[in-house]
C-alpha cells in the first residue's frame, strides 16, 4: 500500500518535472515565471512529505521551517522576475525570449 | 483497512490528481489570465495538501504569500502586457531549423527528470531521529516546534531572508527607475461602500495580524503569515486610494522596511557578545528578544510585501517623482 506521504513526494517529482519541462519549453517569460513557481512548489511538498514521513509526535519541523522561509523568498523572486518582465516589455515591446530575427518588431507603442 | 483510513486514501489520491492536473492547465495555458485564475487555484489545492501533511503553518503561508500576493502581482502584470497580442503559437518556433528536435529534446529531458525523481523518492534514505523534541526543549516560551525551530536552529534563515526582501525591493525600484517609495500614490475611486468596507476590514486586519503573531508562540502561526496579513492590508489600502498612505514620506518606509533586517542584524551582534555565536540567546533575555524580533519581522515584512506591489505603479499625477519613460 502506497503511503501518503510517498503519494505526495511522487506528485513532488512530477510537478518539479512539468515545471522544469515547461520553463524550457515556453516562449513567454510570464509563464517562465509561472513554471518556476510550479517547480519550487515541487521542492516544497518533497521536503515537507519527507518531514511527515519522519512524524514523531511532531512532523519534523526544520524542513517546515526551511520551506516557510523558501515561500517569501519565492515570493521575492517572482515579484522581482515581473518587474523585470514588465521592464522588458517597455523596453521592447515584447515579453518573450526569442532572438530578434525571429519575431518581427513591433512598432506600436506602450504605456 | 477500516472506512475512515480508506477515505483518507481517497481523499489524498483525489487531491494529488487534482494539483497534478491544474498545473498540466497552468503549465500549458495560453491565455495569461486564465493562467494566473488557474495559478491561484494551484496555490489553494497545494494549501490542502500542506493541511494533509499536517504542515498548517506552510498551508497559511502558502494560501497568504505563494497566492495570494504572488497572484495579485501576476495578474496586475497580465493586465499592464495586455496591449501586445500573444505571439501566435507557431511564432517562437516558426524558423527554427530543428522544430522536432527543439520540442523533443526538452520534452525528454523533463521525462527523464521525472522518472529519476520518482525512482528516487521511493528509495529515500532511511528516517534520521527528529529533532522536534530537541527543539521543544530548548524553547522554555515557544510551545510550537516550527517557530521555536525557525528562531533557535535556523535563526540565520530568518535574518537572510529579510536580507532577500529588501533586496527583492532594492532590485525593484532599479528595475522600475523610481527612487522613492512614496513617489506613488492612486486617485481613490468613488465608490462609498469600498472606502467603508476598507475602513473596517484594515484594522481587523492588523488585529489578526496580531493575533497570528502571538498563535505563533504555541501554534500554526508567526511572522510570516502575521505579515503577509498586513502586506494585504497594506495594498488593499493603496488600491481603495486611502489617503493615509500618502502621509508615509520616503523615510517612513524605508524605517518600516528596514525595521526588521536592522533589528535582527542587531540582535545578531548583541548577541555574539553574550554568547559563543551570533542569534544564540542568553536565556534570561530570549523571550523578549524574540518578541521583539518577530514583531519588527512583521511588520517589515508586511511593509515590504505592500512595497513591492505599489512600488510597481506610478503616481498618476504630473508630479511623479520617479524617473519619467
Amino acid at each position: 500500500m502506497i503511503e501518503a506521504y510517498q503519494l505526495f513526494a511522487a506528485l513532488a517529482a512530477l510537478l518539479f518535472a512539468g515545471g522544469f519541462g515547461a520553463l524550457l519549453m515556453q516562449p513567454h517569460l510570464l509563464q517562465k515565471i509561472i513554471a518556476l513557481n510550479v517547480m519550487s512548489s515541487g521542492v516544497f511538498l518533497l521536503l515537507i512529505a519527507i518531514a511527515q514521513r519522519d512524524a514523531g509526535e511532531f512532523p519534523d519541523p526544520v524542513p517546515q521551517a526551511m520551506v516557510l522561509t523558501g515561500i517569501v523568498v519565492g515570493v521575492s523572486v517572482s515579484g522581482l522576475a515581473l518587474v523585470l518582465v514588465r521592464r522588458i516589455h517597455r523596453e521592447t515591446g515584447r515579453a518573450t525570449l526569442s532572438r530578434a530575427e525571429d519575431e518581427p518588431q513591433d512598432e506600436e507603442t506602450h504605456e | 483497512m477500516n472506512p475512515g483510513e480508506l477515505l483518507n486514501v481517497v481523499f489524498n489520491g483525489v487531491l494529488a490528481g487534482m494539483i497534478l492536473l491544474t498545473a498540466g492547465f497552468l503549465l500549458t495555458s495560453r491565455d495569461f489570465l486564465q493562467a494566473a485564475a488557474l495559478f491561484i487555484a494551484f496555490g489553494l489545492l497545494m494549501a490542502l495538501a500542506w493541511v494533509r501533511l499536517a504542515a498548517p503553518d506552510i498551508a497559511l503561508a502558502e494560501a497568504a504569500i505563494g497566492t495570494g500576493i504572488t497572484g495579485v502581482l501576476l495578474i496586475d502584470t497580465v493586465r499592464h502586457l495586455r496591449p501586445t497580442p500573444l505571439p501566435p503559437t507557431e511564432g517562437p518556433c516558426r524558423r527554427r531549423r530543428w522544430p522536432v528536435l527543439a520540442l523533443a529534446l526538452p520534452g525528454l529531458a523533463a521525462a527523464a527528470l521525472a522518472l529519476g525523481l520518482l525512482v528516487a523518492v521511493f528509495h529515500l534514505a532511511p528516517p534520521d531521529s527528529t529533532r522536534a523534541e530537541e527543539a521543544l526543549a530548548a524553547m522554555d516560551y515557544l510551545a510550537h516546534p516550527v517557530t521555536a525551530v525557525l528562531l533557535v536552529f535556523r535563526g540565520m534563515d530568518t535574518l537572510l531572508e529579510l536580507g532577500v526582501l529588501v533586496l527583492a525591493l532594492l532590485g525593484m525600484l532599479t528595475v522600475r527607475g523610481t527612487r522613492s517609495l512614496a513617489a506613488v500614490g492612486m486617485v481613490p475611486p468613488d465608490d462609498p461602500v469600498l472606502q467603508g468596507v476598507v475602513r473596517v476590514l484594515v484594522p481587523l486586519a492588523v488585529l489578526v495580524a496580531g493575533y497570528f503573531l502571538w498563535l505563533g508562540t504555541f501554534s500554526a502561526g508567526g511572522a510570516f503569515q502575521s505579515g503577509v496579513i498586513l502586506g494585504a492590508a497594506g495594498v488593499l489600502l493603496w488600491l481603495s486610494g486611502h489617503r493615509g498612505l500618502d502621509h508615509a514620506n520616503a523615510w517612513t518606509w524605508l524605517s518600516l522596511v528596514l525595521a526588521g533586517f536592522v533589528v535582527f542584524l542587531a540582535v545578531a551582534a548583541g548577541t555574539m557578545v553574550f554568547s559563543d555565536w551570533a542569534l544564540e540567546f542568553p536565556p534570561s533575555m530570549r523571550s523578549a528578544l524574540i518578541q521583539v524580533m518577530e514583531v519588527s519581522a512583521a511588520v517589515s515584512i508586511g511593509a515590504t510585501l505592500t512595497a513591492l506591489f505599489i512600488g510597481l505603479h506610478r503616481r498618476p499625477e504630473p508630479s511623479s517623482r520617479g524617473t519619467p519613460s
